[in-house]
């Protein structure tokens, strides 16, 4: 018995829609979020993640909504992420219904917003986001560098050192994502996982570059067997396409040794 | 509807996630199990309660201030609910409410129902792989059952943990299921009406569905 490696879909949502719908027979509605969560639900995610990129206010009350809706139905870990810039935009997701929220930009710069959150809300509920590119694309000795804003904005801060420095505040993981693979499909930055998974003590969520069930894998398979050591994965393309359900995912994994939850029937 | 059964009361200590629970127990319950939820953290909504839930994420320290509110009636009614073999739910801290003490907050008590205390998880373990064991245990793990908890979680099945303490009771005839994390841990109590789950049955998908319907189903 040991705890689970965690497969986590992620959907992006915009104005109460996902953006770029999911490919599963059978669904009502590929542009609703709830059906979308339900049907992951269904396939077997350890948890849901919903990525709201709406720019206006107006829309945060459609989102609450589509929260609230979520978890009448749907019984894993929901987190929610975007647009959160102060513990007021914390406590309306998590109040509808939402069991952790993920910050980025907003910790950047805030970082006492991080321990605000965990203070009030406990680190159970905080996911710490982080972009982050290399500053050698050839060369990983010499680091990773934060960036915001979708990648646009360089902060300057040592990817690293900023994991630690979040742990620290109060973070209960690290959602880190590869600004070098996010959508390369090339697989993980395999180095960038295993120096933050060494780096801190909280679980790391792996972001960025999975196309094939075998990159999942090495993200997850232990430090010491030659993978990068997250703790979970985090993916969007590969199982929005319908390449590939959770439950082949799952039974891919199993079968190469990574210890995963196996859905009641 | 439901008004000819007892009221479910879900006590409130004021320690978040209540909605979570609710929600859970409302599609576990279904229309043939359905009955009044009651959201209350007053003495006696749980003394005329037929199933009594305690919920619970946090500090057990907050935890046992919250339980001796009303100059200590609400623990009154909730040992006296317990003593009498009403049904019982425990959840998170709302099993090791029912200990006497943590080590998370030395000079606070728990309602000492049952003797044992709240121990944390050992620091610095290594898994076979020499990777760290993580605190806190967060994420999906498989129960082992034990006798008596085998009328209602199944072997092998996976819950999902948010914990950083666990229940270590004296009677260990007590124990219905454990798991492990780097250590093997009580991770459920079980005794007459009464179960206590270290795990969340709310965030447990299908798994924990079953798992509160049975609780429900017992529940006259």
């Amino acid at each position: 018995m040991t705890v689970a490696r965690r497969l986590i879909p992620c959907l992006d949502v915009k104005n109460g829609r996902v953006v770029k719908g999911v490919q599963f027979v059978g669904l009502r509605d590929a542009g609703d979020p709830v059906d979308c969560a339900r049907a992951y639900d269904r396939d077997g995610a350890d948890e849901i993640t919903f990525l709201d990129i709406t720019a206006t206010h107006e829309a945060r009350d459609i989102l609450l909504d589509v929260v609230a809706r979520t978890a009448d139905q749907v019984f894993v870990p929901l987190t929610v992420g975007g647009g959160i810039r102060a513990r007021a935009d914390v406590d309306a997701i998590l109040r509808a219904g939402a069991d952790k929220v993920s910050i980025n930009s907003a910790a950047v710069k805030t970082p006492e917003l991080v321990n605000e959150i965990a203070d009030a809300y406990g680190r159970q509920a905080l996911v710490v986001a982080i972009d982050a590119r290399r500053r050698d694309a050839a060369d990983p000795s010499k680091g990773w560098e934060v960036f915001t804003h979708g990648g646009r904005v360089n902060t300057g801060r040592d990817a690293l050192a900023w994991a630690d420095e979040m742990h620290r505040r109060g973070a209960g993981e690290i959602l880190l994502t590869s600004m070098d693979r996010d959508g390369t499909g090339r697989g993980y930055d395999l180095e960038l996982v295993r120096a933050v998974v060494e780096r801190v003590a909280i679980p790391v969520i792996a972001s960025g570059g999975v196309g094939t069930l075998a990159h999942l894998e090495e993200g997850l398979r232990p430090i010491a067997r030659g993978g990068g050591g997250a703790d979970a994965a985090l993916a969007a393309t590969i199982f929005h396409d319908g390449l590939h359900t959770l439950t082949e995912a799952k039974a891919f994994l199993r079968e190469r040794g990574v210890p995963v939850r196996a859905t009641t029937p | 509807m439901s008004a000819a059964r007892p009221h479910l009361c879900l006590v409130d200590l004021g320690m978040g996630n209540l909605r979570s629970v609710e929600r859970a127990l409302r599609a576990a319950m279904g229309d043939d199990l359905a009955r009044d939820i009651v959201v209350s953290g007053d003495p006696g909504a749980v003394r005329d309660a037929g199933l009594v839930v305690v919920p619970g994420q946090g500090a057990f320290g907050d935890c046992s201030l919250a339980l001796q509110r009303h100059g200590g009636a609400l623990a009154r009614a909730l040992t006296d609910h317990i003593e009498r073999d009403g049904h019982f739910l425990g959840i998170c801290l709302g099993l090791q409410a029912l200990f006497e003490g943590s080590d998370e907050a030395p000079g606070r008590g728990g309602l000492g129902v049952f003797r044992g205390r709240v121990r944390r998880f050992q620091d610095g373990l290594r898994d076979a792989d020499g990777a760290r064991v993580k605190i806190p245990h967060m994420g999906w793990n498989q129960v082992s059952v034990s006798p008596a908890g085998a009328h209602r979680i199944d072997e092998g099945a996976w819950f999902y943990f948010v914990h950083s303490f666990h229940v270590v009771p004296d009677d260990r005839s007590l124990v219905a299921a454990e798991s492990e994390h780097g250590e093997r841990f009580v991770c459920a109590v079980a005794k007459g009406n009464l179960l206590g789950v270290q795990f969340h049955p709310e965030k447990s998908q299908r798994a924990g569905l079953t798992l509160l319907r049975r609780v429900l189903e017992a529940v006259p």
